[in-house]
């Protein structure tokens, strides 16, 4: 026979075991052998504390009296988690990388590390909490007296509240040992994190335990279960749609946004892939939790007295039929959802209020800083621990205060569309880059007044807002009336609340992102949590040059503990390839050193602290601005560099060039050189030797000395006309050259050409072929070395044309405002390689068979320059052919 | 979303994670339409839909997602963690 002695004694055996599960997680995981503290199936477990003792007894009750409208409490979770991919894991991606310590440090971290934004969400998060931990408190109070009633009625109200007083203590106790054993809060707290993955399994337990009872037990079995639904008060479906689907976004958004969801959801996150688990197995937790909610309700209803509290039928139908073991489970798994709910919200408002409120002001006040004496390791924890305190004793002055009825039991819905006023500025601040600090401001100002006015002040009934201003509006203004704004009547008060604060919030949070500017950090945090998957880099924001490292070594040591900070300052200055234990205060590692200190007093302070200690020398925007033009003329710089090597390499590619040029020429000269020794060489050589054939030889017959004589002459008019092609052709080549221009008729420069380069030729070999109609052209121009360069060419075919009867072929053409005047020949014509090259000095095609220095086409070439022409020669003519061109208006066509 | 460098075709395997992420994304979608249908039951006296028709419909819903949710999560988990960012 359980006894409420029995009773006390099973809650201290239990509370003993959370305390000796907690501390054996928290030893095995200073030990190191914590791998299985951070497998997935704990992590969905500790997201249970979703399932308070609201939803383990309040269901119930919620089904008894509306149906199956309890469902949405569990079905919007649900679709979050199943959902994981669109927001879950880019919040735990976040708190991950950026080390977030609370949905508060979140929200100001993305706007610009903004203190005051935390700390208005750390007290709205207060705000909307309290009632909830209250409701709790209650909901183990009322379940003693449950079972005090079934057996020594007679408790006082007095017994009731030290009852809540000592659970508060308690818990408050639990927390303070296991929440602030460790103070980096990324270091995660396996012993409550443990203790509620159990806990989730009692509570599963015991109320499925419940259920199978009632199904099996007391009804037949599942179709006789369902045929009492049927015939039961809430036998068909009566649903209201805007609840139905308003109340799935609540729950959805909720889950998204109450403190300490994100505590277990986020910071506890020890595995992005744990998601991956919980998106499946969390749904499924639920779907149990909500299986036997209405059996339990139905056969409840049959069961009991008409009147009696539908809240407590988990409790009281097992007491009622006898099953006391069942019932004492079942209060055991009613205790812990509530005990394992205030754990870990104590944990998450404290952290918020002690690095938001308390420590900023602690620093104001202490002067700031790590540099003032004393261990601020110690007064972090302090103040965590009497935060901790504080917000169970909120909890319970409110349970006190709101005396414990009914009122109780609503609050539930209205601390979710309370803190659901996160929701816009958090989904707003991880996908939308724009999102601005007075967005967020706006937004959750907006949101929080109007959930107050339309959903929390009215809940409390005419003590807050009078019955008149409730029927007619503030000033008679209808259209302000709480529960009906825009003078629109019948909406469901909570749907109503909800819908205009999460819209109006929505609306303001947009339009003041939109109309403000950002402040550069706040730009920097945006890009970071919206593309976190493309770098999950840390932003670099400081510049260490006058940080000390001893400074930051003391400070770090108070914040972190002494050991942590030496280990954390050795891998660091190892890392930088540095003996000793202190590391350069680098950008890198000031960076990581204030996300260390994050994790334990939270962004914003850590900020501040290490701008403090580092002089100051955290960027501001004018650094920024600085940094930026530093930049930009380097880059200027660079260019600049860039533009003059280009510069540098474009006129060496020219001497290069020049180089080439001058050393082509200069072997040009060489050859030329060695040329022109030769070919003065050989008519010198011929020379000498028979003159002095004439000096010593005096046998000589006249004839003999003739022939030698003529010899000489020969050698020597052949010497002289070479001289006289090389100056000639150095006066052309020098421009020195000055002509003589006159006027006369092609057909006579003709006619001199052919009579001076055929003379002596004998029987005049070259048959040539003239269209004297086509030379009637009158020219201007130096007419002697216009026929020296016909000499040239014609002479050129007498000597070179190896037809057996030689012709040479002379016509005239016009073409484009030029004289074209071909020499054609028949004969073999002069071979691709030659024609490369007979212009040349000194060339001369094919075999050595005719005396000549090579010098006449190079002279002729010279020539027609100089008359502005030219000469070349032309392929594919059946002989060896060259075209001189002259420019049409030196000649004119005779009339 | 951002500019990033993002190839136009991939190999067949890290083809089939990105549709398998796909369908992941759908889920939450499908199981809020289907949540949404009991919007449409006939409420009131006459002729409403009997709770336990209703919470068959509900629970056979949750069971789909929760099933597909696993199925899917178990073959993501096969597959490699790496390009998990490339969300395109």
């Amino acid at each position: 026979m359980a006894t409420l002695n029995m009773l006390v004694a099973v809650c201290l055996v239990y509370v003993i075991f959370l305390f000796l599960i907690a501390f054996a997680a928290e030893r095995a995981a200073i030990q190191g052998r914590g791998g299985w503290l951070r497998s997935p199936v704990v992590y969905t477990l500790s997201l249970s504390i979703y399932c308070t003792a609201w939803t383990f007894y309040g269901a119930v009750g919620y089904a008894a009296r509306s149906g199956l409208e309890y469902l949405t409490i569990y079905i919007g979770p649900s679709l979050v988690m199943i959902g994981w991919w669109w927001v879950l894991r880019k919040l735990v991606r976040i708190g991950r990388s950026q080390r977030v310590t609370s949905i508060a440090d979140l929200i100001s971290s993305r706007y610009g590390k903004s203190n005051l934004l935390a700390v208005g969400v750390t007290v709205l998060a207060v705000v909307g909490t309290t009632p909830y931990i209250a409701l709790q408190l209650q909901s183990v109070t009322v379940s003693f007296s449950v079972f005090s009633d079934a057996y020594e009625a007679g408790l006082t109200r007095d017994n009731h509240e030290s009852n809540a007083l000592l659970v508060a203590a308690g818990l408050a106790l639990f927390t303070i040992v296991f929440g602030t054993r460790n103070l980096d809060v990324n270091e995660r707290h396996h012993g409550v994190v443990m203790a509620i993955a159990v806990e989730a399994v009692v509570k599963l337990f015991a109320l499925t335990a419940v259920g199978v009872f009632v199904v099996w037990g007391l009804a037949g079995g599942v179709s006789d279960i369902f045929t009492r639904i049927d015939t039961s008060e809430i036998g068909s479906w009566e649903m209201r749609g805007d609840r139905w689907a308003g109340l799935i976004f609540l729950s959805a958004a909720a889950f998204l946004c109450l403190p300490r969801m994100f505590q277990v959801m986020v910071v506890e996150n020890e595995n992005e892939g744990h998601l991956r688990m919980a998106s499946w197995a969390f749904p499924l937790y639920l779907m149990v939790m909500s299986l036997f909610v209405v059996p339990i309700a139905v056969v409840g209803l049959d069961l009991m007295p008409a009147g009696s509290n539908p809240d407590f039928f988990v409790l009281t139908v097992p007491l009622a039929t006898g099953n006391d073991g069942l019932a004492m489970l079942s209060f055991i798994g009613g205790f812990s959802s509530a005990t394992s709910m205030v754990i870990v919200a104590a944990l998450a408002l404290s952290t918020m209020v002690s690095n938001h409120i308390v420590m900023p002001i602690w620093l104001n006040v202490t002067g700031g800083g790590a540099v003032v004496s004393g261990d601020v390791r110690n007064v972090v924890l302090l103040s965590r621990r009497i935060s901790i305190g504080a917000v169970v004793t909120l909890g319970y002055l409110y349970y006190r205060l709101s005396g414990g009825g009914t009122a109780l039991a609503s609050i539930g819905l209205i601390s979710f569309t309370g803190v659901a006023q996160f929701l816009p500025v958090l989904i707003g601040g991880v996908f939308w880059r724009g999102a601005t600090r007075q967005g967020a401001f706006a937004g959750l100002t907006v949101g929080f007044l109007i959930w107050a006015y339309s959903l929390l002040l009215p809940s409390f009934g005419a003590s807050m807002l009078s019955a008149d201003l409730m029927a007619n509006g503030p000033f008679g203004i209808g259209w302000l009336r709480p529960q009906a704004f825009f003078g629109i009547e019948g909406m469901d008060p909570l749907v109503h609340a909800i819908l205009w604060s999460i819209s109006l919030n929505t609306l303001a949070f947009y339009a003041a992102s939109l109309m403000g500017f950002p402040s550069p950090l706040e730009r920097l945090q945006g890009a970071q949590f919206v593309n976190v998957y493309e770098h999950s880099s840390t932003p670099r924001g400081w510049s260490g040059n006058l940080a000390q490292s001893e400074d930051l070594m003391i400070m770090a040591q108070r914040i972190l503990g002494a050991r942590e900070a030496q280990s954390l300052f050795e891998r660091e200055a190892r890392g930088q390839g540095m003996a000793g234990v202190l590391p350069e205060p680098s950008p890198e590692f000031l960076q990581q050193l204030e996300r260390a200190l994050a994790g334990s007093v939270g962004a914003a302070t850590a900020h501040a602290m290490i701008s403090q200690t580092a002089g100051g020398a955290s960027v501001s925007v004018e650094d920024l601005m600085a940094v930026a033009d530093e930049t930009a003329q380097m880059m200027e710089h660079s260019s600049q560099l860039e533009t003059k090597s280009e510069e540098l390499a474009r006129t060496a590619r020219q001497l290069r060039q020049a180089n080439d040029k001058l050393t082509q020429i200069s072997e040009q000269k060489d050859a030329f050189l060695s040329q022109v020794s030769h070919e003065l060489r050989t008519p010198m050589t011929s020379i000498r030797a028979f003159s002095e054939i004439l000096r010593d030889s005096e046998m000589l017959t006249a004839a003999e000395r003739g022939r030698y004589c003529s010899i000489i002459h020969d050698e020597a008019i052949r010497l002289t006309r070479l001289l006289d092609d090389l100056l000639d052709l150095s006066v052309l080549e020098n421009g020195q050259v000055s002509l003589n221009t006159q006027t006369g008729q092609l057909a006579d420069v003709l006619d001199q050409a052919l009579a001076a380069a055929l003379t002596g030729s004998g029987d005049a070999k070259l048959q040539v072929m003239r269209s004297r109609e086509a030379e009637k052209l009158s020219l201007t121009t130096d007419l002697d070395r216009l026929s020296q360069v016909f000499i040239n060419l014609i002479g050129n075919a007498q000597k070179y044309c190896d037809a057996e009867h030689p012709e040479l072929k002379i016509s005239v053409a016009h073409r484009e405002g030029n004289v074209l005047i071909d020499f054609t020949d028949n004969g073999s014509g002069i071979s691709k390689e030659d024609q490369a090259v007979i212009f040349e000095k000194f060339s001369r095609a094919g075999v050595q068979r005719v005396s000549g220095a090579g010098l006449g086409l190079a002279i002729c070439r010279e020539i027609m320059t100089r008359l502005g022409g030219s000469v070349s020669y032309l392929p594919g003519q059946g002989g060896a052919a060259f075209r001189v061109v002259m420019p049409e208006e030196l000649a004119v066509a005779a009339q | 979303m951002s500019e990033r460098r993002s190839r136009v075709f991939l190999e067949r395997q890290s083809y089939r994670r990105r549709r398998l992420i796909d369908t992941i994304r759908v889920l939450p979608i499908i199981g809020a339409l289907l949540w949404a249908v009991p919007l449409l039951w006939p409420s009131g006296e006459a002729n409403s839909v009997a709770t336990s028709d209703a919470i068959i419909f509900i629970f056979v819903v949750w069971t789909i997602l929760v099933v597909t949710g696993a199925i899917l999560s178990r073959v993501l988990s096969r597959g490699s963690d790496e390009n998990d960012e490339l969300d395109t």
